[in-house]
């Protein structure tokens, strides 16, 4: 039996490890861009923070997955549930890309076009939201496609902590040292996140500044 | 600002000097005044001060020492907002907003003001007009216009909200030199009609011999002299002379 046979004798199993799989990744995103290009915008507004915001992001990354998974465990109400746990974790590896993308795209607008801005007489928010903001949209964007990237990768890794997702069929096929069990998760992982790379691609490039 | 009677300076400086955090001084005790409806051009070489000057106007920077008055009023007790929608800004660079049309680029001084939308788009119209360009570029992006189209579509969004000053830094600089010469005769025939409060920085001394009603000479922060156009060409001040000298044998070169 191929990889392929497998999956589709147990297609009910596949696609609700893939809806998982989608959920925690589609939560925590939606999680690190709620806070991300906020804290970005932030920090391009008050230089003193920018080094601990982008420092403390920088920090996170370097904790292994699994160990951030292991220190979020008694945390009261996320604790108590896996995928809380998860989304938690997966939320806080996508936030740096998050910033220092939303930062580097609002501090690389054409410097002149935000000297006309200001010298017409906009306001700092009338310049954030009409000029800075949606010029920077592309560089923004990119940032979300490193996130989601990276975070469809990792999500794997919250099966071992119970979280479910297509990292079942990993954790499962190293257990039984089975290839094929591990390919049923590692193929559809690795199609969502080359489906998130091309989608978001394109949105990149649509939103662009011409 | 109605009320300021005409023979004050539309703008002054008043012993202003401008530093950088460093302690580099840009911009030494500088004393001048700009008449109301005149073009004075401030003309220097790179580094002498004069796009220090131009953005010490609408408090893009902001002096070190010494008072700056518009109509008037010192700027320290203006609304920084306020004074700089009344003053049209025009920039070599231009800065258009690329993501915005030509039409929406024009009107964006109106938009932020609150003007109604109708009104708007009837300003617009008008200033396409009033700088020659078509009505059908309105849609347009800057990147599908020309450099000469471009720098119209920065002086009629300087000039959206009828404002009494423009700033204008090297606004003709980046032009070709056929180009630059229309734009040149264009802006002395509307400044014949419209009489705004200009104050023009250049280089060239031919551009600044061509359109000011006032010429300032400016050298490593400070201002050297002031002359007609007529006077200037004349002048017996050995650093005026030397402009002059450095522009001839340019051209005949």
């Amino acid at each position: 039996m191929n990889v392929f046979q497998f999956m589709a004798q147990n297609h009910t199993e596949v696609l609700e490890l893939t809806a998982e799989h989608l959920w925690l990744v589609g939560a925590s995103i939606v999680l690190a861009v709620l806070i991300g290009i906020p804290l970005g915008i932030l920090i391009t507004r008050w230089p003193l923070l920018k080094r601990p915001v982008l420092g403390g992001a920088n920090i996170i990354q370097t904790i292994p997955s699994l160990a951030l998974f292991g220190f979020l465990l008694p945390a009261p109400w996320i604790g108590a549930r896996a995928d809380r746990l998860a989304i938690l974790a997966l939320t806080l590896y996508a936030l740096l890309p998050l910033i220092r993308n939303t930062y580097t795209g609002i501090k690389g607008v054409d410097r002149a076009v935000v000297e006309a801005g200001r010298g017409m007489g906009m306001t700092d928010r009338q310049l954030l939201w009409q000029v800075e903001f949606p010029l920077a949209l592309g560089v923004i964007i990119a940032g979300v496609r490193v996130a989601a990237v990276i975070s469809i990768g990792l999500a794997t890794i919250a099966a071992a902590i119970g979280a479910g997702g297509l990292g079942e069929y990993i954790f499962r096929g190293l257990a039984m040292v089975n290839n094929q069990v591990i390919l049923a998760g590692a193929i559809p992982a690795a199609a969502l996140a080359i489906l998130a790379d091309v989608s978001l691609g394109w949105l990149e490039k649509r939103l662009s500044p011409h | 600002m109605n009320d300021s009677p005409d023979h004050r300076p539309a703008i002054q400086f008043r012993n202003v000097s401008y530093r950088l955090d460093t302690g580099y001084e840009l911009l030494h005790n500088l004393n001048l005044g700009v008449q109301r409806g005149e073009t004075l051009v401030l003309l220097g070489r790179s580094g002498s001060g004069k796009t220090t000057t131009l953005k010490l106007i609408n408090r893009l920077l902001v002096q070190s020492q010494g008072e700056i008055y518009v109509d008037g009023r010192s700027l320290a007790e203006w609304d920084v907002i306020r004074l700089r929608r009344m003053i049209g800004y025009v920039i070599q660079e231009v800065g258009l907003f690329p993501h915005f049309t030509v039409a929406r680029n024009i009107g964006v001084v109106p938009q932020i003001e609150g003007w109604p939308a109708d009104r708007i788009q009837q300003r617009v119209h008008e200033l396409l007009q009033l700088v020659g360009l078509e009505p059908q570029l309105a849609s347009r992006y800057p990147r599908e216009l020309s450099g000469g189209q471009r720098q119209r579509v920065g002086a009629a969004r300087a000039l959206a909200a009828d404002p009494a000053f423009l700033l204008m830094d090297e606004p003709f600089g980046a032009l070709d030199p056929i180009t630059r010469a229309e734009l040149q005769r264009e802006f002395l025939a509307l400044q014949q009609r419209l009489e705004k409060t200009v104050v023009f920085v250049t280089h060239d001394l031919r551009e600044a011999l061509l359109l000011g009603t006032r010429i300032a000479l400016m050298e490593a922060g400070q201002l050297v002299i002031t002359h007609t156009p007529d006077d200037f060409v004349h002048s017996a001040n050995p650093l005026v002379q030397a402009y002059v000298d450095a522009f001839q044998t340019k051209r005949s070169s």
